[in-house]
């Protein structure tokens, strides 16, 4: 099948560039976030996450996301931040050890805009969220950017004293940048 | 006539007076709490109120430059003259360098100051904790000296006020005042 594939490429002009990324590559990727606190946006991010992709620019119909944030992994911006949020008001990571995204479509908008839609799963409670994403081709491998907002109460982000959004804000923007090696 | 201080001056120092207490007071306590909504929340007042000290220093500073203060008592010996001076310039200092420090600290924590959670202070530095943790030890050493040093001003008033009986104390308290 791949054989045919190359075959394939080498007939036609218009599949030279059919390249099918899925290889993830960690170093070059990041998942961050940015909060507002008393009107105050500060920016955390998640040092570890796994993740399975497949995705043709040919056929993006077809492509598959999932992702798995591993929640103890997280830099609030500060370290007193970072042992609060594994608390169980918070994440909760003792029992909720990773949030899970898995697409369930992809929709290409023209040019290198797509809309993935999909499920994202944090301490317990799912939600259906569509995260717009651009895609670059750079050399062998792609470059997906995106940014989508949650709200931290939908998935009980923060109970208790935190439950309130005077403080700290409800929306939580989730940025992206996945870098995949094609094949 | 007896030397007064004008009515600005009077009043720059004891609105000064005031918010320096309440930051002094806040930033002592709230520094150990546990990390809460109410600490957050106590932050940003604090970042606000210094902001707004930092801004009220310059205007000070304008006012005691264009406007001469009375003179010290000739009573007073050079040597407590030079003293005196001397302590009023370490608290102009403070009163610039604490706020500052404090400003380039939250940058440096990554916590950007925005005054009344409304106008952002721009981050003068990026963020770095090695930065940001030594500032805070800057920020702390910088507020106990200012404590020791207010200490040292109110005690000094009082002592020419009880034991000196001249009118250094009486001079900058509001009732009497020669205008402005």
């Amino acid at each position: 099948m791949k054989r045919l594939a190359i075959a394939l490429a080498c007939v036609l002009p218009g599949a030279a560039q059919a390249v099918e990324y899925t290889q993830v590559q960690a170093e070059k990727s990041a998942i961050a976030f940015t909060y507002k606190q008393m009107g105050v946006a500060v920016d955390g991010r998640f040092r570890r996450f796994s993740s399975h992709l497949s995705f043709d620019p040919a056929r993006p119909a077809a492509a598959r996301a999932a992702f798995d944030v591993e929640l103890a992994s997280v830099d609030t911006g500060a370290p007193e931040g970072d042992e609060e949020v594994a608390t169980r008001a918070w994440f909760n990571t003792r029992a909720f050890p990773s949030a899970r995204f898995v697409s369930t479509g992809v929709r290409a908008l023209g040019g290198n805009r797509y809309e993935v839609s999909g499920q994202l799963s944090i301490k317990g409670k799912t939600q259906e969220v569509v995260v717009p994403a651009t895609f670059t081709a750079q050399g062998n491998s792609g470059v997906f950017d995106g940014s989508f907002t949650i709200r931290r109460g939908d998935f009980s982000i923060g109970e208790g004293s935190w439950a309130k959004f005077d403080i700290v804000a409800n929306e939580v923007l989730i940025k992206f940048r996945i870098t995949a090696a094609g094949k | 006539m007896t030397a007064c201080y004008t009515a600005t001056a009077k009043a720059l120092h004891w609105l000064m007076a005031i918010l320096f207490f309440g930051l002094l007071a806040l930033g002592f306590y709230m520094h150990d709490l546990p990390l809460s909504p109410e600490k957050l929340q106590l932050y940003s007042w604090h970042k606000w109120v210094g902001v707004t000290a930092f801004l009220l220093i310059w205007l000070r500073l304008v006012w005691r430059v264009t406007h001469r203060p009375p003179a010290l008592p000739a009573s007073m010996s050079p040597m407590w003259q030079l003293a005196a001076h001397a302590g009023h310039l370490v608290l102009y200092v403070l009163m610039i360098a604490i706020p500052l420090s404090g400003w380039l600290m939250s940058s440096a924590k990554g916590f950007q100051t925005v005054w009344f959670g409304v106008l952002p202070i721009p981050d003068l530095l990026g963020k770095d904790k090695e930065l940001g943790d030594l500032l805070q030890t800057i920020h702390m050493v910088l507020n106990l000296t200012f404590v020791a040093v207010i200490a040292g001003h109110i005690g000094a008033a009082l002592k020419h006020h009880f034991i000196d009986k001249d009118d250094i104390l009486t001079r900058m308290l509001p009732a009497k005042s020669r205008g402005n």
